[in-house]
């Protein structure tokens, strides 16, 4: 077995050293009843690279790789080109094989570079300090309402109906095991609801998304007065980071706390995992924070260097009072990010924003005049939702079959809501070509007809 | 493990032992041949440079609304080779289990093999969108599938949820799956909100219960470091919903009255959550459904090797007993006749009705699964139980060569790491903390320090089984070394440690009582000081 480096000459030479006959010895605290005498039963012995490789190809050619066609999917993972240079440098064995940095002399690598993420994160989002990163949008959003729930020490979270669905689901399951109240709004297609008519004395905060699950982006400067004379905080979510590059960002609409999704810069779509969550908010907040954070210290010798801090918010040192019980992060995630973030920098960031709009903007174009497509956003970034004038769940298995990943239908986030049936949200990003935005307009023109 | 909030000695630091590495250096740049030092990434702005060509967007019309495009962002201008070298450098100064034994107790940070880099980065594998029709990720479907039905093998259980992403969200989905499971039982007003937890118990445990709603009672450990039995029965009683109870524990030592437990909480009418944590010791030897369990979280990123990564991306399905198997999180694969599909939502034809919810977006941490499948292809049920077996005997060994001049907590054998404490520094004025960082000068990342909290100044070593013989002896004669070192009164040598490396100790009480976490443009330091 080529990972196991002990011989059998070792083993017994230690097996001496330790003074017992064999290692079946060394487990005689397990219970007799429970020792397995053989391998488990049913699973095949050791093999080569060769076979695992062939085992594990084949079960990835049986997927359409969104790469290898049109695709136009969104709803909270986007396809976007990262540079050669980000997969090279994270598969650095010293980051890829490092871990928390507890010990901060050997890990001044990864604290620098957590140190620059948390600097980035909050440049772009617009606030003054941000987090080493939480497991993924959707858990950040539910960490951010716990959060806001111990600031405001009040239990009831507003959610817009324009909040990912999966996010407001993570956060409902937080609400029912941790125990507080959740007011989700319905879904809203249109950007009419009134949020301001669901807040009472007892909110502790309203969370919007931004560019919403629809599309629509909103300038947010007037709810945020709204919800701070309530005594509340704003949450923004962002589930498409690199809107960032383009609008507004909420920390100058007088957001409290921003959570996102950074999967979009440096990491693959990953089937929906590993991503890697943002987490942001104002200075004054930060002991109310969860999650791991970098700080900036001197060393010995007076000289800069990084250490983990205010880890007496953490679960290790707290337990039971800890603000959050988060301890793995996505650390390597947090490294493409930043490193793809670096790449790009002030003109790139903003260059690729403006492409995705103007490739959204084209693509909107060009599907508004089909018949039977109806663009319902007026604004949006990268992604709209378009009515269909058919269940859109079934036209987009009619594109799959074409070889076109043509969208996503709005009933598989929101399952049984028969208004919704027919709307269909579509992305376009730096990725997707003339040709492709032809493929799904031919595609939808024949889906429909 | 933890290791903050500890105090550091800068303060001893003196002259003597503080500036004598650079200044013998007395170079003018201040590196170090091969150690460089790096600013950082925004102390290298070229502004208007970029390492990304993008093509110039075409003139359109924004259809932004009402919102503005926003100004400048301040993050600074590289070229592609400014940004790999300094990603580069950084790297340079990580110690990492590629680079050396990395004995962090209860981290099983074991070797990450590189097939499985390469199989998770094939397009049909990370080119896919969560969202694409079931009909064209069949295959992913079918690996997620796959690996859930060898944890159910490895593990003994019946149901598994994958969708966790860590051990301590594997935690939160197991708890949440008993307070749903007591709920579903004796109505949602029941009164079991009280979880014992084991004063050794990671961090995570209490934390996690207290984010289920529930109240933490800690339990004893007796004197053989292990789960005191009479006062965790005594404990018991019908408001009590779980023990959660880490087998092997963070001691080291397996519960050897394990089965008794899970008699006895279950017949107080709780579950019995088991922190799968250190399941590197048993995998392939001990089924944990045999032990009596309800619910395991099985960390990939440490029995089944995925990287680490610096802090994550981990992975934490969870392993649910019969009594459990219905109370899992959405979403989830099943397989029908016409193939794999996902069970998304609680309206779902396919659904039973009595998910919990959803835990995290999408479907799990799907790169992770890769690995841990092809991990558990090339080792196979031979491999696997080998892995244990190393896994065991390097501890152990590691344990047999040190404990004449080390203290050991508790009697042998050991599981998977050795636990040992600080008695044998008593008098030498070295503590733990300095030891670890006298290792680090000698080539190695330190073990899990001050954990468990049950013995006094924890030295928590867990080899794993990919370190060679060779290896371990080189180690445990570093360990000897500097145990003898400290008693023979050489404690200048430790609390000056570590000395050779890109930083020395670094001020942690200074970094929490001030908090720097950001860059901030010289000019506006300069503002903000008038």
């Amino acid at each position: 077995m080529r990972y196991l480096p002990l011989t059998e000459a070792d083993r017994r030479s230690m097996l001496a050293t330790i003074g017992v006959p064999s290692v079946d010895s060394l487990f005689r605290d397990v219970p007799e009843a429970a020792r397995l005498s053989a391998p488990i039963e049913g699973l095949a012995p050791h093999a080569g690279e060769m076979e695992v490789e062939r085992t594990i190809a084949a079960m990835a050619a049986k997927n359409i790789s969104a790469g290898s066609v049109p695709s136009f999917l969104g709803a909270g993972a986007y396809r976007h080109h990262v540079p050669a240079s980000v997969d090279h440098l994270i598969q650095r064995g010293e980051f890829l094989t490092s871990y928390t940095p507890y010990q901060p002399e050997v890990t001044q690598g990864t604290l620098q570079y957590l140190f620059e993420f948390q600097t980035q994160v909050a440049l772009i989002t617009g606030m003054d300090v941000a987090n080493a990163s939480l497991y993924d949008g959707a858990t950040s959003c539910a960490e951010a309402v716990m959060m806001a729930n111990r600031v405001t020490r009040r239990g009831k979270a507003v959610l817009s109906g324009g909040l990912h669905p999966h996010y407001r689901d993570v956060t409902l399951t937080n609400a029912r095991f941790h125990g507080f109240e959740v007011v989700a709004a319905p879904a809203d297609p249109e950007g009419e609801e009134d949020l301001l008519a669901l807040i009472d004395d007892k909110t502790s905060c309203v969370v919007v998304q931004n560019p919403g699950f629809f599309g629509q982006v909103r300038d947010l400067t007037d709810l945020a007065a709204a919800v701070h004379a309530k005594g509340a905080l704003l949450i923004v979510a962002v589930a498409e980071v690199v809107s960032l590059g383009l609008l507004t960002p909420p920390g100058e609409m007088g957001a409290d706390i921003v959570v996102a999704e950074g999967q979009s810069i440096g990491n693959s779509l990953n089937f929906g995992g590993p991503y890697v969550g943002l987490f942001a908010t104002r200075d004054k907040y930060v002991r109310h924070m969860p999650g791991r954070l970098t700080g900036q210290t001197v060393d010995a010798e007076g000289r800069r260097g990084w250490v983990l801090t205010l880890s007496t918010r953490e679960q290790h040192i707290r337990r039971e009072k800890a603000t959050s019980n988060i301890c793995t992060n996505s650390g390597l995630c947090a490294l493409a990010f930043t490193i793809h973030m670096s790449l790009l920098g002030e003109e790139g960031f903003k260059r690729l924003a403006r492409l995705n709009h103007a490739k959204a903007v084209q693509l909107a174009d060009r599907l508004d005049g089909l018949k039977g497509v109806e663009v319902v956003s007026d604004s949006f970034f990268n992604e709209f939702t378009v009515r269909l004038k058919k269940p859109a769940s079934k036209v987009v298995n009619k594109l799959a079959k074409h070889g076109i990943l043509g969208g996503v239908p709005v009933s598989r986030l929101h399952p049984g809501d028969e208004a919704l049936a027919d709307l269909l949200l579509v992305t376009a990003t730096e990725t997707n070509t003339d040709a492709d935005m032809e493929a799904l307009a031919h595609g939808l023109k024949e889906a429909l007809s | 493990m933890n290791t903050q909030g500890r105090k550091t000695h800068i303060d001893t630091l003196g002259v003597e032992g503080g500036n004598a590495a650079s200044a013998a250096a007395g170079t003018i740049s201040g590196n170090r041949a091969l150690m460089l030092e790096e600013p950082l990434i925004f102390e290298q702005d070229s502004p208007g440079t970029t390492g990304v060509d993008l093509p110039e967007p075409p003139t359109f019309k924004p259809r932004l609304g009402k919102v503005r495009e926003r100004g400048t962002i301040g993050l600074p201008g590289l070229s592609e080779p400014e940004v790999i070298r300094h990603y580069t450098r950084l790297s340079q100064k990580n110690f990492a289990i590629d680079s050396g034994l990395y004995p962090l107790g209860s981290c099983t940070m074991k070797h990450n093999p590189r097939l499985n880099e390469k199989l998770a980065r094939l397009p049909g594998l990370s080119d896919i969108h969560p969202m694409q029709p079931e009909r064209t990720v069949q295959g992913a479907l079918e690996l997620i599938d796959t690996l859930a039905h060898w944890l159910k093998t490895l593990t003994g259980m019946p149901a598994v949820a994958m969708s966790p992403a860590a051990g301590a969200h594997g935690e939160l989905c197991g708890m949440a799956a008993i307070r749903a499971a007591i709920e579903d039982r004796d109505g949602s007003t029941s009164h079991r909100r009280r979880v014992l937890v084991p004063e050794s118990a990671h961090g995570t445990n209490p934390a996690t219960a207290a984010a289920c709603g529930f109240t933490v009672d800690a339990i004893p450990a007796d004197a053989t470091g292990r789960v005191d039995l009479e006062a965790l029965k005594a404990k018991l009683g019908d408001d009590v919903a779980a023990i959660m109870l880490t087998n092997p524990n963070t001691c080291g030592l397996f519960e050897r009255d394990i089965i008794e437990i899970a008699d006895a909480v279950h017949k107080a009418g709780a579950f019995f959550y088991c922190d799968g944590a250190n399941f590197n010791a048993i995998v392939g030897r001990v089924r944990p459904a045999d032990l009596g369990i309800d619910a395991m979280h099985i960390n990939l990123h440490k029995t089944f090797s995925t990287p680490h990564g610096g802090g994550g991306p981990g992975s934490g399905p969870v392993v649910l007993s019969e009594a459990l198997a219905k109370f899992v999180p959405l979403p989830y694969v099943v397989h029908g006749e016409d193939g794999f599909s996902l069970v998304e939502s609680g309206e779902d034809d396919q659904a039973n009705g009595k998910e919990f919810g959803r835990l995290k977006g999408f479907h799990g941490q799907m790169g992770m699964f890769v690995r841990a499948l092809a991990y558990i292809l090339s080792h196979g049920a031979d491999g696997l139980r080998q892995v244990a077996s190393d896994a065991v005997l390097n501890a152990n060994y590691v344990m047999a060569s040190l404990k004449d001049v080390m203290t050991a907590s508790f009697e042998g054998p050991c599981m998977h790491e050795a636990l040992f404490d600080d008695r044998f520094l008593k008098g030498t004025g070295v503590t733990t903390l300095d030891f670890a960082k006298a290792m680090i000068d000698e080539g190695y990342h330190p073990m899990t320090m001050y954990f468990p909290l049950v013995v006094h100044g924890a030295f928590l070593i867990e080899p794993t089984e990919t370190e060679s013989k060779q290896s371990l002896d080189a180690f445990i004669r570093v360990m000897r070394g500097l145990a003898e070192r400290a008693r023979s009164g050489d404690a200048e040598h430790f609390l000056g440690a570590p000395r050779m490396t890109p930083r020395r100790r670094l001020d942690e009480t200074g970094a929490a009582r001030k908090p720097v976490l950001r860059w901030v443009p010289e000019v506006s330091q300069a503002e903000a000081a008038e």
